[in-house]
């Protein structure tokens, strides 16, 4: 059992608020996910500059880190720190350089997600103290996913929380397990998708990222892996612009949509949307199975 | 105490006070009709309930709302989670909205209403209750049902009556598919009749022809239903 939530704003009024609003739907989840958390938040961003969300484990000291990258890939490196994870931003084009630098001198950072808007966070612990922890009731933007976990498929780590993002400003979260994760995993890597972890659920973003590389739209690649991906799933899946539910044939996991002319909201249960603004007057639905639900932003 | 005292609001006093406060009522207890306010999708809101009394729930609640229900009528005016009504022996349980998966599962007995759709597995199990939805059904409906009639006004959804044994279904829109052993069966006088009263029961006498319903059962082919299996 896990925890999967999900926001996307469509009026630009209540964007200061996402990270307000998804702060009290990941703590509702609490009781579905308690090991684990974490979000992806869409804020502020450049099309020509690129933000890198890092984990240390631990904490580390990110503004020494980053005063040594800033001379090895020779541009200022920004950074704010949150807790044990920090945003990196530099000009676009000098990503791999970045991440070069980081990857030799810094072993133990991750780099959980990447990209012109989307950061990352997530880590062990209570859903309401990881959310405190970073921060998140500050958080502005236009869409957001959170996940509150309750670990079956691979160790309590904050690498194994959600969500998993294996593409630029591509970010996914799931209920559920998937059986067919290891071959296709394979698959998948001979094809250039990079994997940090053993996660069933990483395999979904993987899969997704490889279809959207391939030219698919968000839709396209979701309604592929109803024929890809074996298992049990709920999936609320974030990119750049967009913002897009998936549930299996089965649909053993649970999904309630609300949606307004503010915003379009994703919870495991209605709980988790009862302190939406406007809630009560919201159309409240379950999304069908094996059925592809997606919103994008207008260029 | 006054009807006025009768209203309960969750943002101010627990789930569990409301649901130790139905529990404790007798049989013959004065305090005959409650109406709940901000239920905010609650787990197990007025579950276990076994007095003649009337619970009102304005909002949306989560799941297994009115579980286990025995004598006792709760009425939704929202949406419900999974499993409502689940294990019923007996009363009516009334969703004014859409309810979620697993609505009525396995339950004995007492009436499931629902205003909107049911999902996926609506009556799996079912052991004598009597559901009426008066939208569709999602799939795998009336899963292994035993006993009792389910009667939808909209359409089901794939697999149907998956190894019925001897539920009644009675469905007025299309049908996405029928499960194993699950066939199409003649709407006799008997069969009129009985949909008639599940009809009247949910309020709807007058309002819908059952001359528009296709009656579903088992066709009782399955291992178990071969004498020679049996041990």
């Amino acid at each position: 059992m896990c925890g999967i939530v999900g926001l996307f704003i469509k009026s630009p009024k209540l964007e200061p608020e996402l990270g307000a609003l998804l702060a009290t739907m990941l703590e509702v989840m609490s009781d579905r996910g308690p090991d684990s958390a974490g979000f992806a938040v869409y804020g502020d961003g450049r099309s020509d500059r690129v933000k890198l969300s890092l984990h240390a484990p631990g904490g580390a000291d990110f503004q020494a880190i980053a005063a040594t990258l800033e001379g090895q890939v020779g541009t200022k490196v920004g950074v704010t720190i949150r807790s044990s994870h920090a945003i990196l931003e530099v000009p676009a084009e000098r990503e791999t350089a970045l991440r070069d630098a980081l990857g030799q001198g810094y072993p133990l950072v991750t780099v959980v997600g990447t990209g012109a808007r989307m950061e990352i966070y997530k880590e062990v612990g209570q859903p309401a103290d990881v959310a405190r922890r970073f921060d998140l009731s500050s958080m502005a933007g236009t869409h957001g996913v959170g996940h509150t976990r309750m670990a079956t498929e691979s160790a309590i780590t904050t690498a194994g929380a959600h969500p998993f993002s294996t593409g630029r400003d591509q970010c996914l979260v799931h209920n559920g397990s998937l059986s067919n994760h290891n071959s296709l995993r394979r698959t998948l890597r001979r094809d250039g998708v990079a994997f940090g972890t053993d996660n069933d659920s990483e395999v979904a973003a993987g899969y997704l990222t490889w279809r959207l590389r391939q030219g698919d739209s968000l839709k396209r690649a979701l309604t592929s892996s109803l024929d890809t991906l074996d298992g049990f799933y709920t999936f609320v899946v974030g990119t750049e612009s967009g913002f897009a539910v998936l549930r299996d044939p089965i649909s053993c996991k649970p999904a309630v949509m609300a949606e307004t002319d503010d915003y379009v909201a994703f919870g495991s249960e209605y709980r988790a949307l009862a302190d939406l603004p406007g809630i009560a007057r919201a159309r409240v639905w379950e999304p069908e199975p094996a059925t592809v639900y997606s919103w994008e932003r207008a260029a | 105490m006054t009807a006025q005292d009768l209203t309960i609001d969750l943002a101010s006093t627990t789930l569990r006070q409301l649901n130790q406060a139905l529990h404790r009522l007798a049989p013959d207890t004065n305090q005959r009709y409650w109406r709940v306010l901000n239920p905010r999708g609650g787990h197990a809101l007025a579950a276990g309930l076994d007095a003649p009394v009337k619970v009102e729930i304005d909002g949306h609640v989560g799941y297994y709302c009115a579980g286990m229900n025995k004598l006792a009528t709760v009425i939704v005016n929202g949406n419900a989670g999974v499993g409502v009504a689940e294990n019923m022996m007996s009363g009516l349980v009334h969703v004014r909205g859409d309810a979620s998966q697993a609505a009525g599962a396995t339950a004995h007995g007492g009436m499931l209403v629902i205003d909107g759709n049911a999902s996926a597995r609506c009556g799996i199990s079912m052991k004598g209750i009597d559901i009426v939805v008066k939208g569709s059904i999602g799939h795998m409906s009336a899963f292994m049902g035993q006993a009792g009639t389910l009667t939808v006004l909209g359409d089901a959804g794939e697999a149907l009556g998956d190894s019925l044994y001897e539920a009644r279904l009675f469905v007025r829109g299309s049908v996405a598919s029928l499960g194993a052993d699950c066939v199409e069966k003649e709407m006799r006088d008997e069969h009129r009749a009985e949909l008639g009263a599940r009809l009247e029961a949910a309020g709807l006498a007058g309002t819908v022809d059952v001359a528009e319903f296709r009656r579903y059962g088992s066709a009782r082919q399955l291992y178990n239903f071969h004498i020679d299996n049996v041990y």
